[in-house]
């Protein structure tokens, strides 16, 4: 592929993020990589449900009394906005407009570690009130489920944050068209996976 | 990089082999490394046999005893089998779609040494004297109580090599997808083809259990964690379901390519198109779904309850008919076929009744209140050993044969090869017929010894002369290979002669680039379609030559490798060295820093000129 | 040497896919605000429920909540991840069987892990 092509937005490809072989093998690719994902996910939220409130006789914690729902509120927010803010950045991508599309990946980072420490200040919290990785197992599932997709979200950001200042210099092209796109579709995962996290761990477990 | 042979030093080629992204390369390496592990899980096996041959041996004690067990049965399953067969994937079925390589070349490479550290960190355990020791299947509560780091080996080990996996498989689902020539519809492709795309499919589902499970199995050993310990509100129960939702579709995903490579033996043996050909794609298919769905018939005595046992049980004997079809299936290709029994179409021949005896005895197996009955005895033992060893080690011997000039450019002795068969077959029937009879006798498995008078003394010693048989026909084997290697005698396109698929139609083994134009796939079995319409080449070209794009290659995959082979051994002893922690970091971040230095720089290939391809296919002329 | 056709929009065209983009755009924004709708009154539920206010029955609200939970992952993937345009049979076909398998083994550890 030659790299040095210049586009126009009236030349770029209707679908950058599949136009050329090795786009459309990223793109199949790493939807199959997101179906191996839930698989992943189901298996953690499993343990989760199997584990949840269990502990050692008298250890004192439950979901009913543990969550912090208007902190996990906020998190919600910043992460759904980020969602759509990722949205926009793509749509700027379709119309081959290099410099918004880059901005709005920027508020979507930000936007994303926001959320992220967010979640440090909510385990820290919960770790100085002695619900700690080793307290049960209950305290064990939760921070593995909510920590993994807490980590998945740290990848996001430093991948993302790698895709912007690397292509800062190189504009749009085909080569990273498909690039974007695949973090695009991670990040819409990693929100899907948290409309789980919030409804299954924190809104069922606070009702109980 | 031309296809001009050049004289290339010792370093070069050292270089080459170590940078590789061609699939044919890669297919060579986890074939290798493969067969070494084969051979590590087989001198396992000798001496677990050696032990058991007569009442109250001490040939081993108790504890190396268990460390075998475990050890011969994770090799041969991860670090033997699994990749054998990715050998043969990646070696032939891009050539089976016209394709080029694989879709993600250096994932490819990355994969195949994510498998050999993996492995390398697990076989360690035995030199560092510490070595898994709960059993293939580690459960959980054994498996947290084992003292020592011999489970940490496991757990790390098959955590690095299964990521591996993971990337072969996603690999070869989206080269599969996108990659095929034109005219290649889905029920156009080979069986292979058709059996890899499904096995991977398993692969992409079964793995990610796996990994969580033994992130949980490593948190709760080396990080505190809770998951398995009752007296913390764990639950050792929730091991042994992410487990099996791995384990057993693990062994769909082992016999399926070697049913694909069966259902290109019968074919071209009987030099007859296989028989009921979307029948064997939607059993293939069924086969693939409905392995997910029986996992806890191997869990039928964990007290899970008599509802749950049934909707099990009646799973597990409704998989069998998918499998019941293909047999049907081979043994109609057969028939009215004009059959050329040589050495893999005689390993197909003794597949079919083996793998048929293992397939019955797992029916019986899936009747919940017998399993009661033989749960954990050698019964067990005998029928598992029958599926793997009568339905994927004789389709691995078996495809070394049809597919060793393919890889390899020259072909195994056939009358070695016969040799090796008889005194295989024969000693795998021996050594392992009889341990249904111990299973019913009431012999335990997984025990090191036994004592005298219960009248299991001559099965046993039986079954250890069936083991020196086998063994005896892999030497055969390894001395065929070798004497092959050095008289070196090159073959052609199609030596079996009657190759039906597009990899026989290209030399062997083929050129960098496979095929000098993509090829047009006329019908089910195309060449063969070629071939009868007085195409002798076999090939019709779907466009005119032009440049080629070809990955380049790197050594970027055996760095990310290393780096996570270091990272284990600082997970491993951070609880009790101080530099366990900075090792660990250090490994991780050379990691993502080899990581970074990949996706960091734009790496588009290269590309091969028309002038050089046609000037490869003049030299060439007319070859066969 | 490109693989790639290159092929320029007349104006007329370029204009329509403009108009095209900006009409998927406000789609979105509209898929958006259902899925932030959404989930405040999954969480007003919860703090109804919690408040003690009448009706509001962990009976009604698991289900609810759960449902809503899917619409939005639903709105997801087939909006914002596109999964509802052309070329995506593929990962339509994987996404559900994963779904399907993500949903048998979260009902397995609900019911048949003992204790």
């Amino acid at each position: 592929m030659d790299l040095n092509k210049k586009f126009t937005p009236e030349t770029w490809p209707d679908h950058p993020e599949t136009a050329t072989l090795e786009a459309k093998n990223k793109f199949v690719g790493f939807w199959l990589f997101l179906g191996g994902e839930t698989i992943l996910f189901a298996t953690l939220f499993a343990t989760y449900i199997a584990l949840k409130n269990s502990g050692p006789s008298g250890f004192g914690f439950s979901t009913q009394e543990l969550y912090e729902l208007p902190l996990v509120f906020v998190m919600t927010m910043l992460l759904l906005t980020s969602s759509l803010t990722s949205v926009f950045a793509m749509y700027h991508l379709r119309n081959f407009n290099f410099k918004k599309m880059q901005l709005w990946l920027a508020i979507t980072a930000f936007l994303g570690l926001g959320f992220l420490m967010l979640e440090v200040y909510e385990f820290t919290h919960y770790v100085h009130l002695g619900f700690t990785y080793n307290n049960s197992a209950f305290s064990s599932a939760f921070y593995t489920l909510v920590g993994t997709h807490g980590f998945h979200v740290a990848v996001g950001l430093v991948w993302i944050t790698l895709l912007i200042f690397r292509n800062a210099k190189r504009g749009l092209n085909l080569y990273n068209a498909t690039k974007y796109y695949t973090f695009s579709l991670y990040w819409h995962f990693i929100d899907v996976v948290w409309v789980f996290i919030f409804t299954v761990v924190y809104l069922m477990g606070v009702i109980g | 990089m031309s296809s001009v042979a050049q004289k290339k030093g010792f370093g070069a080629t050292l270089w080459d082999w170590l940078t590789t992204v061609d699939h044919k390369k890669i297919g060579i390496l986890y074939f290798l490394g493969g067969g070494f592990f084969f051979v590590v899980g087989g001198i396992e096996a000798m001496m677990i046999r050696w032990q058991l041959y007569k009442p109250n041996n001490d040939f081993v004690s108790a504890g190396l005893f268990n460390d075998l067990i475990t050890m011969h049965g994770t090799t041969m399953i991860f670090l033997a089998a699994m990749p054998i067969l990715f050998g043969f994937m990646n070696a032939i079925v891009p050539l089976q779609i016209g394709a080029r390589d694989v879709a993600f070349p250096f994932i490819n490479s990355l994969g195949f040494w994510m498998f050999f550290f993996g492995g390398l960190f697990l076989n360690i355990s035995w030199l560092y004297g510490e070595v898994p020791n709960a059993g293939w299947t580690s459960y959980a509560s054994l498996s947290i109580a084992s003292e020592g780091h011999g489970i940490d080996f496991y757990a790390i080990g098959l955590q690095i090599a299964g990521g591996g996996t993971l990337m072969a498989g996603i690999n070869f689902l989206v080269t599969i997808i996108n990659m095929r020539a034109p005219g290649m519809t889905y029920m156009r492709m080979p069986l292979f083809t058709w059996t890899t795309f499904v096995a991977s499919a398993m692969i992409l589902f079964a793995f990610p259990p796996l990994t969580i499970g033994l992130f949980f199995l490593t948190f709760d050993r080396m990080f505190g964690g809770n998951f398995f310990d009752h007296t913390m509100g764990g639950n050792t129960i929730i091991w042994e379901h992410i487990f099996w939702i791995f384990g057993h579709p693990e062994v769909y995903i082992l016999i399926l390519p070697a049913f694909g490579i069966f259902s290109e033996i019968f074919s071209i043996f009987s030099r007859k198109r296989l028989f009921g050909y979307p029948s064997m794609v939607f059993a293939t298919v069924l086969i693939g779904f409905l392995g997910f769905m029986v996992w806890a018939h191997h869990m039928f005595t964990v007290g899970l309850g008599p509802t749950a046992n049934a909707i099990f049980a009646v799973a597990t004997m409704a998989i069998a008919v998918p499998t019941g079809v293909k047999i049907f299936n081979w043994l109609l290709t057969m028939w009215g076929g004009s059959i050329k029994v040589t050495t893999p179409m005689l390993y197909a021949l003794g597949f079919i009744p083996s793998f048929v005896m293992g397939g019955v005895t797992g029916v019986m197996q899936g009747a919940a209140p017998l399993d009661y009955q033989l749960h954990d005895s050698y019964f067990i033992v005998a029928h598992f050993h029958y599926v793997i060893v009568g339905g994927v080690v004789l389709a691995i011997l078996a495809a070394t044969h049809l597919y060793w000039p393919k890889m390899f450019g020259t072909m195994l002795n056939e009358t070695l090869g016969k040799i090796t068969f008889t005194f295989f077959f024969i000693g795998f029937h021996m050594t392992f017929l009889i341990q249904h009879w111990l299973g019913f006798w009431g012999m335990p498995r997984r025990v090191w010894t036994y004592m005298d008078g219960q009248g299991w003394n001559l099965a046993n010693l039986i079954s250890t002369c069936g083991a020196l048989l086998m063994a005896i026909g892999v030497i055969v084997l390894v001395y065929n290979v070798i004497i092959t290697s050095i008289k070196n005698v090159k073959v052609g396109n199609d030596p079996w002669g009657d190759g039906r698929t597009l990899e026989w139609a290209i030399e062997s083994p083929p050129i960098y680039y496979n095929f000098p134009a993509t090829p047009l796939v006329r019908g089910l079995d195309t060449v063969w379609i070629e071939k009868m319409e007085g195409n002798e080449t076999g090939l019709t070209p779907a466009e005119p030559i032009k440049d080629i794009h070809m990955p380049n290659g790197s050594i970027i995959p055996i760095l990310m490798s290393f780096g996570l082979f270091i990272a284990g051994f600082g997970a491993m002893f951070r609880t009790e060295e101080a530099w366990g922690l900075p090792v660990l970091i250090f490994g991780l971040l050379w990691t993502f820093v080899s990581m970074a230095a990949r996706s960091l720089q734009d790496d588009t290939g290269y590309y091969i000129k028309k002038d050089e391809i046609l000037r490869d296919l003049k030299r060439k002329g007319g070859q066969k | 040497m490109a693989d790639v056709q290159v092929y320029k929009r007349t104006p007329a065209e370029q204009q329509l896919a403009q108009r095209r983009a900006k009409q998927s755009m406000r789609a979105q924004v509209m898929m958006f605000s259902l899925m932030i709708f959404l989930t405040l009154v999954s969480f007003s539920m919860v703090v109804a429920h919690e408040a003690g206010v009448a009706g509001f029955s962990k009976y009604l609200i698991i289900p609810m909540v759960m449902l809503f939970a899917a619409v939005q992952v639903g709105l997801q993937l087939y909006y914002f991840m596109h999964m509802s345009e052309k070329g995506h049979g593929i990962p339509q076909m994987f996404m559900y069987t994963g779904a399907l398998l993500g949903f048998l083994i979260p009902l397995t550890f609900v019911t048949i892990v003992w204790w």
